[in-house]
């Protein structure tokens, strides 16, 4: 394969003064001519609403599109944890280069420095935007700002609002925007869904979407078409992602000339409720920072597992010399604080050496006996109480941990039946976020000129592994203060363009295949249903697309899923019509987009000959079993093109150059 | 565990609606009440029918997304969840289960359970947010301390999911809980301080033109709301209407 | 907008209905403390009766007090009347199975049926001794309109309904009750008045309130027929 290398468009001039120096070289459009410019943005999480008002507040003319019933359901309200910043309100030690240093050495070197060097920089000002705004982030008796610290990292920078902290920060987001709704420069259309891009002479000139209530198909034109539709976890079928989270908009601007880069990078959380059997929906997150904590261990011995999983003994009854807190011992420097790709690993490996400690064997504890004892010899001195009773600690320790996760156990015990207070969490690893994306260059802007991807849909800032309250860091900072001006450069261009109009024949064409492959799932009239085959291909994707992978098993993959697709095509059976409310199309559509992404991401999985961050392959790894990168081969971001069938998948290159930070293997030791 | 479901079936907001009877079998109580609805439909579908509409996304309880009213509560029997959190655990063997959509004028049926909540959006929309423009230069975060205890009601406040439970348990269809809660969020932050009174009123008229119903203090959708939102925040904002009104 | 505003929100007829109905509270203690006077027995109390009954309807003060509460009642009718029409418009399609035991009070859920009771209740109460009172035939007691006898007959033995209307009275002061325990505290809420420190308070003195002020007006009727077996 003859690989092309790419532009990145990162500015000239010392790290530390790109983003300023090219944010007063880059071309503005002046306000008289922004009231001519049109942009869509499709998707209204954290990262479309911040910039849909953003560039209404500029004085364009925004049109956002969302598939739920309101934007302010988009599934960043479901971040739990916190938001990142360099302020170093705490005073230690903190500061943009270090949040620098972290992201990049988090994402395991494969993230672009100047993306993420920019990304540190803007953190502090979207702390001080969302506090205007009235986000009620969590403070201190002083009145000041609290913080706490997540892992991967030594400084306390999370800035959070209890368990909560996605759905403050997305709530303020969609204040900003239904303000400029109000306006009238914000034509907010909600159960609408992205179902293809539009190219007029070579530049992405609008959307062919779909009116989810009525069915109909509907054009709408713009200069420049911003896709901000999220991660495309769901590809797994069962994941942390809300229902209706989808690649489609992704995928279908892939398959008009945008690269998907990294596609095979995937998070997944190591502090998930397990699987409780075929029913299966989705899976629940529980938030990272019980890890500050919790202990994570399991059973030292196989038949004390064995004991767990048929019931027979108690987890309390396992002495504490029979416990093996596996990350305590493999990483002593950060022990259950490592990042979350070593520690969903580090779950796996124990799991697969048969000491789960569920009846599926999939499952390890998360035990808050310690931190009820700790906590409650603290309180016990703050009250002044003079030798209190094991019990008495135990009692004031659980009043503590209530106020501080309160919310956190209540929502274990409503899932699990089972009381977290009492006997230790079972938890396991999940599909959380994906890393790759959407490639895109500096100014965001996707291979397709006019195309832009902010937030989880594009690959930027993340490299091989995400690190907590880093997603809604990034989400906002595209949101608020990257797009809104980079994409002025190149608006500037379009002043003269006038009016993009729907009416040619480029619309018409998309909007013909639209109606085509529609009417092929609906005349289908197949024996199995949409969630059958979904359920298959994120078997397929779990099992050899997931915490490991191997050559030989992500060959397979890509033959089953080949094999599942057109099976999908021949006998899927989508009930009721086109012309009504009809969710079970909606999904039908996000499915057939699914089966041919579960593909590209093995190829792309197939075609890193190295382990990275949450990309580990078997065939690479040291001695221990930690990941091993080939920095010489593979410091690139693999950026896909489709050219008509995920097999064909021409791959283009974009090479990572580390100036700033000495390249080294990730130790947590 | 063998149920039998009484559900409001409807095609459009013309149809007129009925209830029908589908009795389920198989169920495990280690179900969500969703995945329960999953299995029904898959069944409906595998049969040739039309599987039941039903708003929901993150499943879990944060989005807002999910609306049933079931055995005659907002999210079902028990308190501080919404449906998608509900577990069939909390239902016995041979139970009739009746499922229907939120009942208000101000929230027309969509399809079956699913109804059009777009109403809430156009409250915020009349006034539900601080008027600050996206800049790099605003105030420091720290620049203004704001008391813990104003800062967590604050907070408690504005955990509102705007699913519409609310309205649903309110026996006028009154949104009260749902606009107060806004209010008072930004009635307790500083920086919600220069549009306090304008807000209260924009977001009251535009609640009362999308013809929600009087609150007379029943307190039922406080109990039924899944993120507990206090009466507290319907206190504060018939104060500040009052004050705002007078005052102007 | 403004006061215009004011005037046409709903907030402002939940306003209306607090004010007029806290107001009507405080009629019902002055109302209850001439009544309890009906304990008194012998001329003592029939003297006393009556000059209260003359005070209350000749002097100035009180004359401009009836007046305001006449307004009120009719206000606190309209307003609900108007309050309960739109509530119902507010939901054209009701619920097939709808439990609200399960979150709010039976009171609460009622107060319109409770409202509608107590009017049909006032409606014949007045007809009894206020219309008597002021246009009608009274006998006379040291010069005095003797509204102390007119009580008493209808509450006598003798008299054929009586028992009826000692059944009725206390049905009525029953749901007056219901109507005060939600209601009390319910007006302090419209209009605002809620802290986490006094509203206990509120409510327990709406509670103790609204069974107290009816059960001494249950007992006269009650007192009244069984003294005079």
């Amino acid at each position: 394969m003859n690989i092309e290398m790419i532009d990145s468009k990162i500015p000239e001039g010392p790290l530390k003064d790109k983003w300023t120096s090219h944010k007063s070289k880059i071309n503005l459009v002046n306000p008289a001519n922004k009231r001519l410019i049109d942009v869509i943005m499709v998707g209204t999480g954290l990262a479309g609403s911040s910039a849909a008002a953003s560039l209404a507040e500029m004085g364009y003319n925004v049109k956002a599109f969302c598939f739920q019933d309101s934007p302010r359901r988009a599934h960043s309200i479901a971040a739990q944890g916190g938001i990142n910043a360099a302020k170093n309100y705490q005073n230690d030690g903190d500061s943009v280069y270090r949040l620098f240093y972290d992201t990049i050495k988090g994402g395991d070197y494969r993230s672009r420095e100047a993306n993420v060097h920019r990304l540190a920089e803007v953190s502090t000002s979207i702390i001080d935007q969302c506090v205007a705004q009235g986000v009620p982030f969590a403070r201190e008796y002083g009145g000041l700002l609290d913080n706490r610290s997540f892992g991967g990292v030594q400084v306390s920078r999370t800035f959070y609002a209890k368990g909560q902290t996605g759905q403050q920060l997305l709530l303020g987001a969609y204040s900003a925007l239904s303000r400029q709704i109000s306006k009238g420069k914000v034509e907010m259309c909600t159960r609408h869904e992205m179902m293809d891009v539009v190219m007029v002479d070579g530049k992405c000139r609008g959307i062919i979407a779909r009116n989810l209530v009525t069915g109909e198909l509907e054009r709408h034109a713009a200069h420049a078409v911003v896709l901000a539709s999220g991660g495309y976890g769901n590809v797994f079928f069962l994941s942390t992602n809300a229902m209706g989270s989808n690649v489609s908009a992704s995928w279908k601007a892939h398959k008009k000339g945008a690269f998907m880069a990294n596609p095979s990078f995937t998070q997944i959380h190591p502090t998930c409720i397990p699987v409780s059997g075929e029913h299966q929906s989705k899976l629940t997150l529980m938030s990272e920072s019980l890890r500050n904590d919790g202990r994570i261990w399991v059973p030292a011995k196989k038949d004390d597992a064995e004991g767990i999983r048929n019931g027979s003994i108690k987890a309390s009854e396992i002495a504490e010399d029979d416990r093996d807190y596996y990350l305590e011992r493999r990483y002593p420097a950060f022990g259950n604080l490592v990042p979350r790709d070593v520690a969903s690993r580090a779950a796996k490996e124990r799991c697969d050496a048969g000491f789960g400690v569920n009846e599926t064997g999939e499952a390890v504890f998360l035990d808050y006996a310690s931190a009820f004892e700790r906590y409650g010899k603290t309180e016990a001195s703050i009250r002044g109480l003079k030798s209190p009773s094991a019990a008495e600690i135990i009692v004031l320790g659980k009043q503590v941990v209530k106020a501080k996760y309160g919310n956190l156990f209540d929502m274990y015990k409503q899932i699990a039946a089972d009381d977290p207070y009492e006997t230790p969490m079972k938890i396991y690893p999940a599909v959380h976020y994906t890393m790759g994306g959407l490639w895109v260059d500096y100014n965001l802007m996707t291979s397709v000129p006019g195309l832009y991807a902010t937030g989880e849909a594009n690959f930027s800032d993340h490299g091989a592994n995400r690190l907590g309250a880093s997603a809604l860091m990034q989400g906002l900072a595209d949101g608020y203060f990257v797009l809104p001006y980079t994409i002025g450069d190149y608006l500037s261009n379009d002043i003269r363009t006038g009016e993009i109009s729907p009416d040619s024949p480029e619309f018409e064409l998309a909007e013909k295949e639209v109606k085509e492959r529609i009417d092929a799932l609906m005349n289908n009239n197949g024996t199995r249903t949409v969630d059958d085959f979904h359920r298959r291909l994120g078997r397929i994707m779990w099992n050899k697309c997931g915490m490991s992978r191997n050559a030989e098993d992500l060959k397979s993959a890509i033959e089953e899923i080949r094999v599942l697709r057109q099976e999908f095509w021949a006998d899927v059976r989508v009930p009721g019509a086109i012309d009504e409310f009809n969710p079970e199309l909606d999904k039908a559509m996000r499915v057939s987009d699914f089966l041919e992404l579960g593909e590209l991401m093995c190829i792309d999985a197939l075609d890193r000959e190295e382990s990275c961050g949450g990309h580990f392959r078997e065939e690479h790894q040291t001695p221990e079993g930690e990941a091993l990168r080939h920095d010489e081969e593979f410091a690139f971001v693999s950026a896909w093109e489709f050219t008509g069938d995920p097999k064909e998948s021409r791959l283009h290159r974009e090479d990572l150059a580390f100036e700033n930070i000495e390249v080294k293997q990730r130790s947590y030791k | 565990m063998d149920l039998t479901l009484n559900i409001w079936r409807q095609k459009g907001p013309d149809d007129k609606g009925h209830i029908e009877k589908y009795p389920v079998s198989g169920v495990s109580p280690d179900m969500s009440f969703l995945e329960m609805m999953d299995m029904l439909n898959d069944r409906i579908i595998r049969e040739g029918g039309d599987p039941v509409a039903f708003d929901h996304d993150c499943r879990e309880g944060i989005c807002g997304m999910c609306s049933m009213f079931i055995n005659g509560q907002a999210h079902g029997p028990n308190r501080g969840v919404t449906t998608c959190q509900l577990h069939m655990r909390s239902f016995k063997d041979g139970d009739d289960i009746t499922i229907e959509p939120w009942r208000a004028a101000a929230f027309p049926v969509v399809k079956d359970l699913t109804v059009n909540r777009s109403a809430f959006d156009r409250i915020i929309q009349s006034g539900g947010y601080v008027s600050v423009n996206t800049s790099g230069e605003t105030l420091d975060a720290n620049a203004i301390p704001v008391p813990k205890p104003q800062a967590d009601e604050a907070f408690s406040a504005a955990t509102c999911i705007g699913c519409g439970a609310c309205v649903a348990s309110c026996k006028n269809a009154s949104a009260m809980l749902f606009v107060s809660a806004k209010v008072s969020q930004f009635a307790l932050l500083p920086q919600g301080q220069p549009e306090r009174a304008l807000r209260v009123k924009r977001m009251v008229e535009q609640m009362d033109e999308e013809g929600f119903g009087n609150c007379t203090n029943t307190g039922a959708c406080s109990v039924e709301c899944p993120k507990g939102i206090d009466l507290t925040n319907i206190a504060r904002m018939n104060r500040d209407f009052l004050k705002s009104s007078v005052d102007s | 907008m403004s006061n215009n505003g004011l005037l046409k929100s709903s907030l402002a007829k939940k306003y209306m209905m607090a004010l007029t109905g806290l107001f009507l509270c405080t009629f019902l203690i002055g109302h209850l403390a001439g009544n309890l006077q009906l304990f008194i027995t012998g001329t003592e109390g029939q003297e006393a009766f009556n000059k209260y009954a003359e005070f209350m309807t000749t002097f100035p003060l009180v004359k401009l007090l009836s007046y305001l509460t006449y307004a009120c009642v009719l206000f606190h009718i309209v307003d609900g009347i108007l309050l309960t029409v739109r509530n119902r418009k507010s939901r054209p399609v009701g619920y097939v199975k709808e439990k609200g035991s399960a979150n709010s009070s039976w009171a609460s859920r009622n107060m319109g049926v409770l409202g509608t009771i107590i009017a049909v209740f006032l409606v014949s109460h007045m007809q009894t001794f206020w219309y008597k009172m002021h246009f009608g035939d009274m006998p006379m007691h040291d010069g005095l309109k003797d509204l102390h006898t007119v009580v008493l007959a209808f509450f006598s033995p003798e008299n054929p309904l009586a028992l009826i209307a000692v059944a009725g009275y206390v049905l009525a002061q029953m749901a007056l009750s219901f109507h005060l325990v939600h209601g009390f505290q319910s007006g302090f809420q419209s209009l605002g008045v809620r802290h986490p420190k006094y509203t206990p308070a509120i409510e327990k003195t709406g509670y103790l309130f609204g069974v107290g002020v009816p059960l001494l007006f249950a007992i006269i009727p009650v007192f009244l027929y069984v003294t005079q077996l």
